[in-house]
């Protein structure tokens, strides 16, 4: 470890190189690198944590790059977990760097996180955030929580030295259509920013043993109005009483997407006027596709919207029928009120179909 | 009684706040609010878990809730 490289935290009377070498031989485990997460990594990074982990199946999308300003217009369609080590080891080359390029699941969640001393909640859903805190509690990790609202955050550290976990403040995972997320409800760039250094903070408290860990607090934070308030909050020891993991942690995307069988957009195919969208890659496309679809891959998809006309339905399809799924969600962030529909299935059901439209 | 909201309940009510004092009947303890919550905004009843605090500390529903305690609802959020 370079000792010039942190004389300026290591002179804090209250940190000292004893904190800095504590810090050094951290291993953090953050769950997602989006809003949140990017503040998080880059200055636990720039800090000298010892290692990261990061976890995240996304890949760098336009409509990321207002709050998510580790990623740059280039890195649009890669891999965030990728793009992101390749800038964190720029910027601190003592990081041991580890890459988990997938979404967090029941089935890797406690191999993933066991190996860590920390796990920083820096996930966008519910299912994600429960799944979290229950790995967490089974494998007696802390863990920093951070979410966001519009321009409100809520901060707050679980499962610290026996403390309070998040089902002690929220003891069921809301439904899909409780609350909207980020993509649905929007939030503003610099409010992830503030709330993910917070998490930060957090972090390198627990780990060097500096300062008052946020546990059994509740941080709420209004941008709007700048108010910073702690709400208290105790235990609940039932909530300790993990034995497992639940079978499934609802992972449905919580936007309602609308979607049609084959068979029906059969029928549809024999109207003229059916606005079919493919976004599979173009080699897919060449192979063969529906005479009447329009190309559009799902990496294009941002670039090229004004190519759909949102007036009228437009269904949406591909191989299988996940990326034209995510094709609709991507589009919702972007127009919420135009009718999208996804084609159960996909081209796998509608070989036979190809040579007759 | 001044209610402060947070989160979905802001959106639900159209305001950052509200002031309770000068009802006729205020709400006598957590549950009695949330009640009161859910039948005059009915999204409320849709949430599956929402937070109360009185005073700065997390409140149960049997909390009895007195003149001049600020209250704060505060449901859970996603976003990252």
């Amino acid at each position: 470890m370079n000792g010039e490289r942190y004389i300026r935290q290591t002179i804090l009377k209250d940190f000292g190189p004893k904190a800095q070498e504590r810090l050094y031989k951290s291993k953090v485990l953050v769950v997602g690198a989006g809003g949140l997460g990017i503040p998080v990594l880059t200055y636990l990074n720039a800090m000298g944590i010892g290692t990261l982990g990061i976890v995240d199946g996304d890949s760098v999308s336009g409509s990321n790059l207002h709050r998510q300003v580790l990623y740059d217009e280039t890195d649009i369609g890669q891999s965030k977990v990728q793009v992101a080590i390749r800038k964190l080891r720029a910027q601190n080359s003592s990081t041991q760097l580890i890459s988990f390029e997938q979404f967090l699941t029941v089935e890797n969640a406690l191999r993933v996180i066991a190996d860590y001393d920390l796990v920083v909640d820096a996930s966008d859903n519910f299912p994600t955030r429960y799944l979290v805190n229950d790995a967490c509690v089974l494998l007696g990790k802390p863990f920093i929580y951070g979410a966001l609202h519009g321009f409100e955050g809520q901060v707050s550290v679980f499962n610290h030295n026996n403390g309070p976990t998040y089902r002690c403040l929220f003891p069921n995972m809301p439904g899909p259509d409780e609350v909207p997320d980020c993509n649905a409800n929007g939030v503003l760039g610099v409010i992830p920013g503030i709330v993910g250094n917070l998490q930060a903070l957090e972090a390198v408290k627990v780990l060097t043993g500096v300062g008052e860990v946020l546990s059994g607090k509740l941080l709420l934070f209004d941008g709007l109005s700048q108010n910073f308030q702690n709400i208290k909050f105790s235990l609940v020891p039932d909530n300790q009483k993990i034995n497992e993991l639940k079978p499934a942690y609802d992972f449905e995307c919580t936007t309602e997407i609308k979607s049609i069988q084959t068979s029906e957009l059969e029928q549809l195919l024999e109207m003229n006027s059916v606005q079919l969208i493919d976004v599979r890659t173009p080699k897919e496309f060449q192979g063969y596709h529906l005479e009447k679809a329009h190309h559009i891959p799902l990496s294009e998809l941002e670039e090229r919207k004004s190519e759909i006309d949102f007036g009228r339905p437009a269904y949406f399809i591909c191989q299988s029928g996940i990326r034209s799924r995510k094709a609709i969600e991507k589009l919702q962030e972007l127009n919420t009120e135009a009718e999208l529909i996804n084609v159960k299935g996909g081209m796998n059901n509608l070989k036979a179909y190809v040579a007759k439209y | 009684m001044e209610v402060l909201l947070f989160g979905i309940a802001k959106d639900i009510v159209g305001s950052t706040q509200m002031d309770l004092s000068e009802w006729k009947h205020p709400p006598s303890s957590v549950g009695e609010l949330k009640d009161f919550l859910c039948s005059s905004f009915p999204e409320f009843g849709k949430l599956s878990s929402l937070a109360v605090a009185v005073n700065s500390e997390y409140a149960q529903d049997a909390v009895i809730l007195e003149a001049g305690d600020e209250i704060a609802i505060i449901p859970p959020v996603s976003g990252g």
